[in-house]
């Protein structure tokens, strides 16, 4: 069995730099006034900070529940001609899938709640900031916080044994650009959003993504043209690409997927900023 | 300050502001008076960066809101018709934030912050929540945040709408301080008493066109007489239009009541009486600034 990803040249070295990598997204992404708008998420959820804490819980439920009950009833599973338990297998995917969840809980709800019903981004908007400052600030929040709970999660995986080989650390940064691409779409779709009614569709989409996006199982179970059809999936992307960094799999192809991430959330934050403009200044 | 000429904005089928011409100076407490819809906050959010002008022209603090939004906001204060403030924060966090956005230093924003809350009469509850205050404090805060970053122009859209009199009264006392500082008011509102009270100058909107400009003393004395009779009588039982003939310079006549404008409401009275008619009460007032509004935008409710 394999792993489904296109075999490629391996590239173990030169990827990492000693000590791992710095994970500073202020820098990375906080351009000009965006970061007043992440500031203000510091201080609201410092008053809230049992919302924080809540969502250290999600990665001990799912490892507890698929590492004491399920992969007592899987054997190995085979990625890139080699052999490694289930848990080892299942874990990365559980990682981007916590990453694309975590990113669409705090987007659809939370963006929904600040555009429509508090108006948080009308009075932002007679400031000097503007949409694609609030855009931009607030990804960079989702993805802070994002990163907070998969390196929680990381941890966790580590404490029970099911990291694949240290490149897991990897996972982190790579995590952020899941969270990045997730909270990007995410934001975008909620700025369509009408009603709560509307969120029906967010679970419509993420349900069939956590499930068929070869999490639980290689793509290979798949016939050949549902491979291709999970292949253009986002969360494929994401548990591939984490995958391939915890189990040190490194193919040229985990830059196509890493590409594919950025893309995406790159895209949601540019409709996102679009249609702020659209909704608060007519 | 402001300099707008044919400026215009639709949405979609709907035009909003119909080429209309005025000029804001500095110092000055401007007006917008109007009926719902007239399109007083469509032009408030144009000069406020927040809208698009669809035509026409607009200088606001000598920059073109196209390409200088976030510089013009960044010296405009706005308290916008509906409370905005941010009910995840305190009321001093609502400052403390705002001011931040504005991107002051933390020490200044704290120092203002400290001066507008007693300025704004809510020193006390500082530390609360936004969510249980009063009408009236929620707007002061409103006002409060808008000042954090001193500005040069403040545009308030029906700032005391809600209000009861003692919040509006107050509220009132603290916008004429900062007139007396030199700040530069814009006031929408629909309240004429609070036109009276708080306008240097002023222009009456109706459907999108300005229907009338200057001072209110000016356009009472241009379109209303000095001086106004009331008289009121059972539904229906009034005297016709013939009977009250010549009495006042204008008659208006409504269901269970007829207005005179006069230059004196005693001598109409009198002759009132001469001619055998006997209201159920009168009453002899000053022209005001409603009985201009009234008689420019008609009385027909407008939604």
């Amino acid at each position: 069995m394999t792993s489904g990803t296109t075999p490629g040249a391996i590239a173990r070295h030169d990827l990492l730099a000693p000590g791992g990598p710095r994970i500073t997204p202020l820098a990375l992404l906080g351009l000009g006034r965006a970061k007043r708008v992440f500031q203000r998420n510091v201080v609201v959820y410092r008053r809230g900070w049992i919302f924080i804490v809540s969502g250290f819980f999600e990665p001990f439920f799912y490892l507890v529940s698929i590492g004491l009950g399920l992969s007592k009833l899987v054997g190995a599973v085979h990625v890139g001609g080699q052999a490694f338990p289930y848990t080892v297998f299942v874990a990365p995917g559980l990682l981007a899938a916590s990453a694309m969840n975590g990113a669409i809980f705090d987007c659809t709800f939370k963006i929904f709640f600040q555009l429509k019903i508090m108006k948080v981004y009308d009075s932002m908007l007679s400031t000097p900031l503007g949409p694609s400052d609030v855009a931009k600030g607030e990804l960079m929040w989702a993805i802070c916080r994002g990163g907070l709970y998969c390196g929680v999660f990381i941890c966790v995986m580590a404490a029970f044994g099911y990291v694949g080989t240290p490149w897991v650390v990897l996972c982190l940064p790579a995590a952020l650009c899941v969270s990045f691409a997730f909270s990007g779409v995410a934001m975008a779709g909620t700025s369509f959003m009408r009603s709560w009614q509307d969120f029906d569709f967010v679970f419509l989409a993420a349900l069939p993504l956590f499930l068929f996006s070869a999490t639980f199982y290689p793509l290979t179970v798949y016939p050949g043209w549902l491979q291709v059809v999970v292949r253009c999936t986002p969360l494929y992307q994401a548990v591939t690409l984490l995958r391939g960094l915890d189990l040190g799999l490194f193919t040229w192809s985990l830059l196509g997927h890493l590409a594919y991430l950025l893309a995406m959330g790159a895209a949601g934050m540019a409709v996102t900023a679009r249609r702020l403009a659209r909704l608060v200044l007519p | 300050m402001v300099s707008a000429r044919r400026l215009f904005k639709h949405f979609e089928e709907l035009v909003a502001v119909d080429h209309v011409d005025f000029d804001i100076v500095r110092g000055e407490s401007f007006g917008f008076l109007g009926p719902n819809g007239a399109g007083k906050t469509s032009t408030m959010r144009m000069i406020a960066c927040m809208s698009p002008k669809s035509g026409g022209e607009l200088t606001v603090l000598g920059m073109d809101p196209e390409t200088r939004g976030p510089d013009i906001r960044a010296r405009i204060g706005l308290v916008p018709q509906e409370d905005s403030l941010d009910l995840q924060l305190t009321v001093l966090d609502n400052l403390m934030i705002y001011g931040r956005y504005f991107d002051l230093p933390k020490k200044v924003i704290g120092e203002r912050a400290a001066s507008l809350l007693e300025f704004a009469q809510l020193t006390e509850r500082a530390h609360d929540t936004v969510e249980p205050l009063s009408g009236g404090m929620k707007r002061r805060l409103t006002i409060a945040r808008a000042l954090i970053s001193e500005p040069d122009l403040l545009i308030l859209d029906e700032p005391t709408t809600g209000l009861d009199p003692q919040a509006r009264h107050l509220l009132w006392d603290r916008l004429y301080r900062l007139k007396s500082r030199g700040v530069t008011l814009i006031i929408t509102t629909h309240y004429m008493d609070e036109a009276e009270q708080l306008c240097d100058r002023l222009v009456v909107m109706d459907k999108g066109k300005i229907a009338a400009s200057g001072s209110p003393a000016s356009l009472i004395e241009r379109y209303s007489t000095r001086e106004v009779l009331e008289l009121r009588f059972p539904p229906d039982a009034g005297p016709s239009r013939n009977a009250l003939a010549g009495i006042a310079e204008r008659v208006e006549l409504l269901p269970d009541r007829v207005l005179l404008y006069t230059e004196s409401g005693d001598r109409a009275l009198a002759e009132v009486g001469a001619r055998g008619i006997t209201p159920l009460t009168w009453l002899v007032r000053r022209s005001t600034l409603e009985d201009v509004f009234l008689s420019l935008t008609g009385r027909t409710l407008i939604d």
